[in-house]
């Protein structure tokens, strides 16, 4: 649906690598466009006519986040993208709050942004990172996530929606029980927050990271949600200008409130007005509208796909539009390169879950993920090519 | 070259590839190399004595491109001076880089010589690693 509003679609392409970026529609671009072509400026303390509207937009997107993912406006904080929300959480929070002997609760499927950070601050507090186990459908219950808290469990940290194998975990179930235990939930919402309803405060997030790019937003620009509590407690990774009150040569300085504190520098702030303008766009077709259009498409993908010869699907029934797959035999990013020459656009590799090996005995795969502005046809394309994937080798050589 | 025959030597070396599978030896030069621009991952390994490569292995996932090359340059390499192997590198990067090189030095490497730009780091793969291992070589 909504086809007409992304000038890249004009092109004669199938985008399936929606898990790593989506195309933008027109009026994010316009909007970006305006910010340079009608009122170029700096936010903060600007007194002139461009520089107010800039203000008024840009802190304005705080709401938009708001009310897209229910929390208060305060508690957002813009980033970089989903892998520096982490590490600000990470660095800026869990530095001061974890002590050694205390138990970080990851699990294999972990984007490499929720593993590494984790594993640095590990070399200096001397923490322990346990990796939860994954069921035989690689993906992550509740219940072994009870099965391994005990009382030295201070942190969950976990995907809403993995990339690889696309399971939705139960945050919401998860959320409660890790608030009723007094352990900190922190949520990396990259690939859901662009498909879903996510509801930070229904759901005891007391972390939320996602990026604008994966949801029809700019790149460089992503967010970081955070209880107001903790975020009075979390320490600035970056610190200079616009984010301090005072500074004086006797070493005193004090720091703005949140979230100004955590926003150094100039930001991305054509970027940021066009995130909320991507807030805007997803919510004007609806949340849930956009989900469950996804699911019909994955249906529908599967039902096509699986009685394909040598086609190895390794998530059938999660309720994301993200498929693993493999041709048999076929090194995944051969049969990329296949399909790129049929104008098919898909991902392969490990998708950065590096330690997922461990679990589903292959490294690389080839993965289609969907957006709302697919549709059956370009999964009629996928399926004929895969079809006829005999002949793959005198395609690519 | 004629496509058909270039296929084939390339799927050939894919399909059954010369001295898969590493062994244990510590006389061996050993690395393992990961183009950043693509998901191959392979290990390697080589014996050199008298200043001779007497046998180069490998293992690990990579496309068609990069196993195939593989093979074909172990194949190649093996009997080989480790002057001659310097030289070879050269004009075998050369070719992939479409810059000048001697087609003469190249034997059956030559198959890459009109490589896709999207494809040329599989194809330097395995002339990285064996340069790699060369500089541990004292």
């Amino acid at each position: 649906m909504n086809r007409e509003d992304f000038p890249m679609l004009k092109k004669d392409i199938v985008y399936f690598d929606n898990g790593a970026t989506t195309l933008k529609p027109r009026v994010v671009i316009d909007k970006m466009n305006k910010y340079y072509l009608e009122h170029t400026s700096n936010i903060h303390r600007g007194d002139y006519e461009a520089a107010i509207k800039t203000n008024e937009l840009y802190d304005g997107v705080r709401d938009l986040v708001s009310k897209f993912i229910n929390c208060n406006s305060d508690e957002v904080i813009y980033t970089a993208g989903t892998t520096m929300s982490i590490n600000m959480v990470v660095f800026g929070y869990m530095r001061k709050y974890l002590k050694k002997g205390d138990v970080v609760l990851l699990n294999k499927a972990e984007h490499a942004s929720n593993v590494l950070p984790w594993i640095k601050l590990r070399e200096e507090i001397g923490f322990e990172i346990k990796y939860v186990p994954l069921n035989k459908d690689y993906e992550l219950t509740i219940d072994n996530i009870k099965k391994c808290v005990t009382d030295k469990t201070k942190v969950v940290s976990l995907a809403h929606v993995s990339n690889v194998v696309g399971d939705v975990r139960d945050v919401k179930s998860i959320g409660k029980y890790c608030r009723d235990k007094g352990i900190i939930f922190c949520v990396d919402g990259a690939q859901s927050v662009p498909h879903m309803k996510v509801d930070f405060k229904e759901s005891n997030m007391d972390f939320l990271s996602f990026s604008g790019h994966k949801m029809c937003g700019p790149t460089g620009v992503g967010v970081l949600v955070g209880r107001k509590e903790l975020l009075e407690e979390m320490d600035p990774l970056c610190f200079g200008g616009g984010m301090n009150s005072f500074f004086e040569e006797d070493y005193s300085y004090e720091l703005k409130t949140v979230p100004t504190k955590f926003e150094a520098g100039t930001p991305p702030i054509a970027e940021v007005i066009g995130l909320g303008e991507a807030i805007k766009y997803l919510m004007s077709i609806g949340m849930d509208k956009i989900h469950n259009y996804e699911m019909d498409l994955k249906k529908y993908l599967i039902e096509k796909i699986k009685d394909i010869d040598n086609l190895i699907i390794y998530n059938k029934n999660t309720d994301s539009g993200i498929i693993s797959f493999n041709i048999d035999g076929v090194f995944a990013q051969d049969t990329a390169i296949y399909l790129n020459h049929y104008h098919i656009y898909v991902r392969a590799g490990n998708h950065c879950a590096k330690m997922l090996k461990d679990e589903i005995n292959i490294k690389n795969t080839v993965r289609v993920s969907m957006y709302f502005y697919n549709n059956k046809e370009d999964i009629d394309k996928l399926v004929d090519v895969l079809k006829n994937s005999k002949d793959i080798f005198k395609v690519i050589i | 070259m004629d496509e058909n025959f270039r296929r084939e030597i390339i799927l050939d070396n894919y399909s059954d590839p010369m001295n898969r599978g590493l062994i244990e030896d510590d006389s061996y030069l050993k690395t393992r190399t990961n183009s950043e621009s693509c998901i191959d991952d392979l290990n390697f390994m080589m014996k050199i004595e008298d200043n001779i490569v007497k046998d180069i292995r490998f293992d690990g996932e990579a496309c068609a491109i990069s196993t195939s090359a593989t093979s074909i340059m172990i194949r190649y390499l093996i009997g080989k001076t480790v002057e001659e192997v310097r030289e070879i590198l050269i004009n075998y990067q050369n070719m992939i880089n479409e810059k000048e090189y001697n087609k003469e030095l190249l034997g059956e490497l030559n198959v890459y010589d009109n490589i896709q730009p999207n494809r040329k780091n599989c194809a330097l793969i395995p002339s990285v690693a064996v340069e790699k291992m060369l500089e541990n070589l004292k």
